[in-house]
């Protein structure tokens, strides 16, 4: 369900798009997801194929998810670290005072269209 | 050769949420422009953001004007609820399925509330802590609450949502000698979420400590609270 709506999100824009260039159909969409944005890869494309049925442009659409790796900085020891194991502790000193860098990304990379 | 159509790449490198960011920019800044604050209550289902809301209402009604829109994904009982206890103007809006409020949403409820006689517009957002987390609705202020029989460990497992916030009441006080619950690390894990975030334990069915609550929002709105997060 929750995937489902960033699904609806995604068409809109991507519909928009090719509304704007013309385009006889979009053929690929690349999508960038963060490994801690919360979103199932496999879920979202069982709601991407469910979708995309239902618009315009995007009837043949394959869709590509590439996975962005979740890394969280320290501000107390300067160290980087990967969040999906260590979550917000700090494994090198132990400290709280961290933030995500990389990883809550979720990014229309590009799109192949056909024109 | 084959008579293909030209394949071409467009490359867009956005985030999903820029387009609903814009909208929720730009409609923050038109709420502010008539001077309406709107305020995003967020929690899960159950948390009391209906009960709280009546009680937090019926404290700032004296000094505001004040309206609700009720988000959920059927029925008008929440919206029926706020107008009988709250006496207060409310509309409901259905999200056909859907898990949360976007911009768009939001304007649209505002325009069928009227927001021309009000100073508060409280939005009751979809019972859920993933989604509406994700989509800006325009809020002034983004509150999350939550009860105490969800346990002291919510913000470790919703870490969006407490991040987000920046305002959190601790609902059902009145129930903690039944719960296993600690104020101290509920508060701790808070803090881990967003250091910034003000934490006001409450109890809504008994009114323990609303006027807390209620002072909170007398504050940052008279303190150019209409600069909020805008």
């Amino acid at each position: 369900m929750h995937e489902l709506g960033i699904v609806v999100h995604v068409i809109e824009q991507v519909e928009k798009v090719a509304e704007e260039n013309n385009v006889e159909k979009v053929a690929r969409l690349s999508l960038e997801v963060g490994e801690v944005s919360s979103v199932v890869p496999d879920l979202f494309r069982d709601c991407f194929e469910w979708s995309k049925k239902k618009t315009k442009y995007l009837q043949d659409c394959e869709l590509e998810l590439i996975i962005l790796e979740g890394l969280s900085y320290c501000q107390d020891c300067g160290e980087t670290y990967k969040t999906t194991e260590y979550a917000k502790k700090c494994p090198h000193c132990d400290s709280y005072n961290t933030y995500l860098v990389t990883g809550n990304e979720i990014n229309i990379k590009d799109i192949q269209v056909v024109s | 050769m084959l008579t293909m159509g030209s394949v071409r790449t467009i490359n867009l490198s956005k985030s999903v949420f820029e387009d609903n960011g814009k909208e929720a920019d730009a409609l923050r800044a038109y709420l502010k422009s008539k001077n309406v604050f709107l305020v995003n209550v967020m929690s899960s289902p159950g948390a009391g953001k209906t009960t709280t809301l009546i009680s937090l209402i019926n404290k700032l009604s004296e000094r505001f004007r004040i309206g609700v829109m009720e988000a959920d994904i059927d029925s008008d009982v929440d919206a029926v609820k706020v107008a009988d206890k709250a006496r207060c103007k409310s509309i409901q809006l259905h999200t056909g399925g859907m898990c949360h409020l976007d911009s768009a949403m939001s304007r649209q409820g505002l325009d069928e509330l009227g927001i021309e006689d009000l100073d508060i517009v409280f939005l009751e957002n979809v019972g859920n802590l993933v989604c509406p987390a994700e989509f800006d609705t325009g809020a002034h202020l983004d509150m999350t609450i939550l009860s105490v029989p969800e346990g002291d460990d919510k913000p470790l497992k919703y870490p969006l949502i407490y991040r987000k916030c920046n305002l959190v009441l601790i609902n059902k006080i009145d129930a903690a000698p039944y719960f296993d619950f600690s104020f101290d690390r509920c508060v701790a894990n808070i803090k881990i979420r967003n250091n910034n975030s003000t934490v006001i334990p409450i109890s809504a069915k008994t009114g323990e400590n609303m006027d807390e609550a209620a002072n909170y929002f007398i504050k940052i709105i008279s303190d150019g609270g209409k600069n909020y997060n805008a």
